[in-house]
């Protein structure tokens, strides 16, 4: 059986980072990363619209950009990688399975690091009834024929949801000559970026319909329009606000879900509320020397917090390969998302590793003037003053030395909302 | 005119293809029409795929005689087309007194029809044997015999059996047109086709009327009734074990929830008439009786494992009963109509009972070199290791995952092809490619790659399922 110390599942931004990070940190230096498309790069390669490094490079580059530099280390380093290849199974023991077209084989790691990233939620998976035509896409189906296939979808379309990747399909459907009839959210809000609404509909005209259903679809051979309903704060319809729009085609953009089916096979514990792993600050999943980041962790906004995280974890994967026995010993300590907090990312924290650590997390609805608190036993360690919070923007705070420091590990670390007075 | 045959079916469906393979044994010219572009696009696809025990007809109808007859036919054509069957068994689970009394009835109507292991369980033995049932349940009544099978793949097999077999379907062929001429029934297409037969079978389903009334033959109504439903992900631990069905009602046989022989879990049907016989669309209203009564039997069941939604529509005859007859005045015609449940069970007893009939009437010789056994496709999904290794090294697409929910390789997508498959449903109901928990978002794409290629189309010619269903409608850039 073929051995290697770090074995990388994904070869999207996260897994690509996290090979690098591992490369550096290891003398042994035999890592794989594994990819099932023909491509390193993952889904950023259909991300063509801009706004991507800001935080990491302090420039403004493309997904396939953004990835491309990536790639240019993984090749310039000479890390092993293979495409093509999907990965059957993963066990406790950190045997990899894979399969392409030269067979089965089983591969054996030190250290693991997921980074399968997510999938859409489908029509389906949300329930809008009505007709099963042709011309229903999800948004990343969308913009993998629209951006990397060269093909036009449609000509009138409907968006349902308004996160990020529904805003930006808006603006690129808009620029492919396709009319873009509304976005329909149902929520109050939408949970994309503030830059993206303006640069994508308001820039556009596109209207953003909040607190709208589709309530049916219709067409019997390709989509003819949808029936759209306001609803009310149970996201039922209220009678008498239905209307019909005209449109060849609805795309779907109504949230990811991380992709931990291979991670549940590794004994990997998911935490229901992030729908990734449970991990600690050294991004350790509870299967040891199995490390999660990116999408398959948590869903984020911005790739380049993706990458960060994902150094962590890559740094961590390397530093078990050569000290498991730290891992084994590790205690942990719980952080608990509390109050008006949805998760927080990391949900531990390891006490043979107290080092700087950030802490990202989601609050549950849309909040104006509230403090964000840090809390260990009865002690206010951190005071944030925040105007707007929405569950569209991932938020974070860090750990730094110093609150470090003040701490008692033997008790919980809680994150709440509180009304700032 | 060289189109001269001495049977045709017409419709494609579990019916259809059951009559034409059991005619395919026969020395006989023959044929089926099928107004879409494949096989088991109507009724067929969208049903629960449960093989009935036969406890539910009336004893004396055709469909008490049909069902119990196909029940015990199920398994062994199942192992000669190679298809899924699993004869996991069925409980129809009382709540209260009342309840109970209709399981007795019930159960003595099915020992009338003759359905062998018929008991009705306590409390205790039901909840012990399906754990996660509501602990409200009093009793069942438990049928050994019943099983799950996949209508569509049911449907496509015996469609390729017959083929092989030397039959031949023409799709996209809507019967606008019935005539007589000289003891020949000639029947036109909507696009203007035409073929002659000696005797024509009238198994079109839901539009069974139109046709019979088109030949000139007996009245009688067909009433859509549609059935909506919810698939399930694949539970991780197994949810129910057998075919749950509540008490039946004067609308039929309740809401079920059953492992379907893929591994998900099904939930439905409800029953509603609707006016349009096309109209398999879902709606609020539907779903959430269907998922409140479903609920009722497993308290436990969540929204959150919805993967998909859809209906189908059973062919509801105003006679009641299954219509199984050569036409009175209309010589040779024949109707085999108003086949709802238990219709997929009951359609291999007719498929043999209708062609026996036939075959009688031509005096037809069985062939001697008829081959009743048909190969599904080998699926990388259901292979060990080293049978997996064999197939790659032979051909190295097998290797080649396209569809990573439910394991499914380019090899199969491209066999589906050379059997026939030209659109993306037809890809997904012979290989799964795409009815996995993401529901095609990563594979579409590859899937209409391979079929342009496969195909030598561009891809704006890939249909989801014929006619005017394009995915893509204009090539902006790029080779």
């Amino acid at each position: 059986m073929h051995e290697y110390s770090v074995i990388v599942i994904g070869g999207g931004p996260a897994g690509l980072a996290a090979a690098l990070k591992s490369f550096e940190n290891l003398d042994d230096k035999r890592i794989l990363i594994i990819e099932r498309d023909s491509f390193l790069g993952g889904i950023l390669n259909q991300c063509i619209h801009p706004g991507f490094g800001l935080h990491y490079f302090k420039e403004e580059l493309t997904g396939p950009e953004y990835a491309q530099r990536f790639i240019e280390l993984v090749e310039k380093n000479g890390i092993e990688y293979l495409t093509d290849t999907h990965v059957m199974d993963i066990t406790p023991e950190k045997e990899v399975t894979i399969v392409n077209k030269h067979g089965l084989k089983k591969l054996k790691a030190k250290a693991i690091v997921l980074a399968m990233g997510a999938r859409e939620r489908t029509r389906g998976a949300v329930q809008i009834p009505g007709t099963r035509p042709a011309g229903i896409f999800t948004a990343g189906q969308a913009q993998r024929f629209i951006n990397i296939e060269g093909y036009k979808i449609g000509k009138k379309a409907v968006i349902v949801g308004s996160g990020d990747i529904g805003l930006i399909m808006a603006r690129r459907l808009t620029l492919e000559g396709i009319e873009v009839k509304a976005v329909v959210e149902i929520m109050p809000y939408s949970t994309g970026l503030r830059r993206n609404i303006v640069q994508c509909l308001e820039d556009f005209g596109i209207p953003l319909l909040l607190s709208h259903k589709v309530v049916k679809i219709h067409g019997n051979e390709r989509v003819e329009g949808v029936t759209i309903s306001v609803v009310d704060s149970d996201f039922k319809e209220i009678p008498g606000t239905q209307r019909f729009i005209e449109c060849d085609t609805v795309l779907f953009s109504v949230g990811l879900i991380p992709e931990n089916e291979l991670s549940k096979k590794a004994g990997v514990v998911i935490d229901e509320r992030t729908g990734g792993p449970f991990v600690d600050n050294t991004f350790s999943t509870t299967a040891n020397g199995i490390f999660a980041c990116g999408n398959v962790l948590h869903i984020h906004d911005l790739v380049d917090n993706v990458t960060l995280e994902a150094e962590t974890a890559g740094k961590y994967a390397a530093l078990y390969c050569q000290n498991p026995e730290l891992f084994q010993k590790g205690k942990l300590t719980n952080i608990i998302a509390s109050d008006g907090i949805r998760y927080v990312v990391p949900q531990h924290l390891n006490r043979n590793f107290l080092e700087p650590t950030i802490l990202r997390f989601r609050v549950n609805n849309v909040y104006h003037d509230k403090v964000i608190l840090l809390i260990n036993s009865g002690k206010k360690l951190l005071k944030i003053k925040k105007q707007y919070l929405s569950p569209g923007e991932m938020e974070s705070i860090a750990l730094s030395e110093k609150i470090l420091s003040q701490m008692d590990f033997s008790e919980d670390i809680i994150l709440k909302l509180e009304d700032d007075k | 005119m060289d189109k001269i045959y001495d049977v045709i079916v017409i419709g494609a469906g579990v019916v259809g293809m059951s009559i034409l393979r059991e005619l395919s044994s026969y020395d006989l010219k023959i044929a089926a029409v099928e107004a879409m572009e494949d096989v088991a696009e109507g009724a067929s696809k969208a049903n629960s795929g449960i093989v009935h025990a036969g406890y539910d007809p009336i004893e004396g109808t055709n469909k008490a005689k049909f069902n119990v007859e196909g029940n015990r036919m199920f398994e062994e054509l199942c192992r000669q087309l190679d298809v899924e069957y699993k004869m996991i068994g069925a409980l129809v689970v009382a709540f209260d007194e009342k309840e109970i009394n209709i399981l007795e009835e019930l159960l003595q109507r099915g020992k009338r029809n003759g359905v062998k292991g018929l008991e009705i369980k306590g409390k205790s033995w039901v909840l012990e044997n399906e754990t996660n049932l509501n602990r409200e349940i009093r009793a069942a009544l438990f049928a050994p015999y019943s099983g799950i099978t996949n209508p569509y793949k049911l449907t496509i097999a015996l469609y390729e059996n017959a083929i092989q077999n030397g039959a031949k379907v023409y799709f996209g062929f809507k019967v606008c047109k019935v005539e007589t001429q000289n003891g020949y029934f000639i029947i036109y297409s909507q696009d203007k086709r035409l073929l002659k037969t000696r005797i024509l079978v009238n198994c079109a389903g839901v539009r069974a009327d139109e046709i019979s009334k088109m030949a000139g033959a007996r009245k009688f109504t067909i009433y859509p009734r549609r059935g909506q439903y919810f698939i399930l992900d694949k539970p991780e631990k197994e949810i129910v074990k057998r075919v749950i069905f509540q008490v039946p009602t004067e609308k039929g046989k309740g809401v079920l929830v059953t492992p379907t022989v893929d591994g998900n879990i099904l939930l439905g049907p409800n029953s509603e008439y609707i006016e349009c016989k096309d109209d398999t669309s879902t709606t609020q209203e539907g779903l959430d009786e269907v998922f409140e009564k479903a609920k009722r039997v497993v308290l436990t069941l969540t929204k959150k494992d919805v993967i998909t939604i859809f209906s189908g529509i059973r062919a509801t005859p105003d006679t009641h009963d299954f219509i199984i007859e050569e036409d009175e005045r209309v010589k040779n015609f024949i109707n085999v109509a108003g086949i709802e449940s238990p219709g997929l069970t009951s359609s291999v007893a007719i498929g043999k009972y209708v062609a026996g009939m036939i075959a009688e009437k031509l005096n037809a010789k069985q062939k001697s070199n008829f081959n009743p056994y048909r190969e599904d496709i080998k699926r990388f999904s259901e292979l060990t290791d080293e049978e997996r290794n064999e197939m790659i090294k032979k051909f190295p697409s097998f290797g080649n995952i396209v569809c990573r929910c439910e394991l499914v390789s380019e090899y199969e997508i491209v066999e589906a092809i050379k059997r026939g498959a030209r659109t993306i449903d037809g890809i997904k109901r012979r290989t799964r490619a795409g009815m996995g928990r993401c529901q095609g978002g990563f594979c579409t794409p590859r899937i209409i790659d391979i079929l342009s290629r496969e195909l030598n189309v561009d891809k704006t010619q890939i249909t989801k399922f014929g006619k005017n269903s394009y995915i893509l409608i204009e090539k902006r850039w790029g080779k």
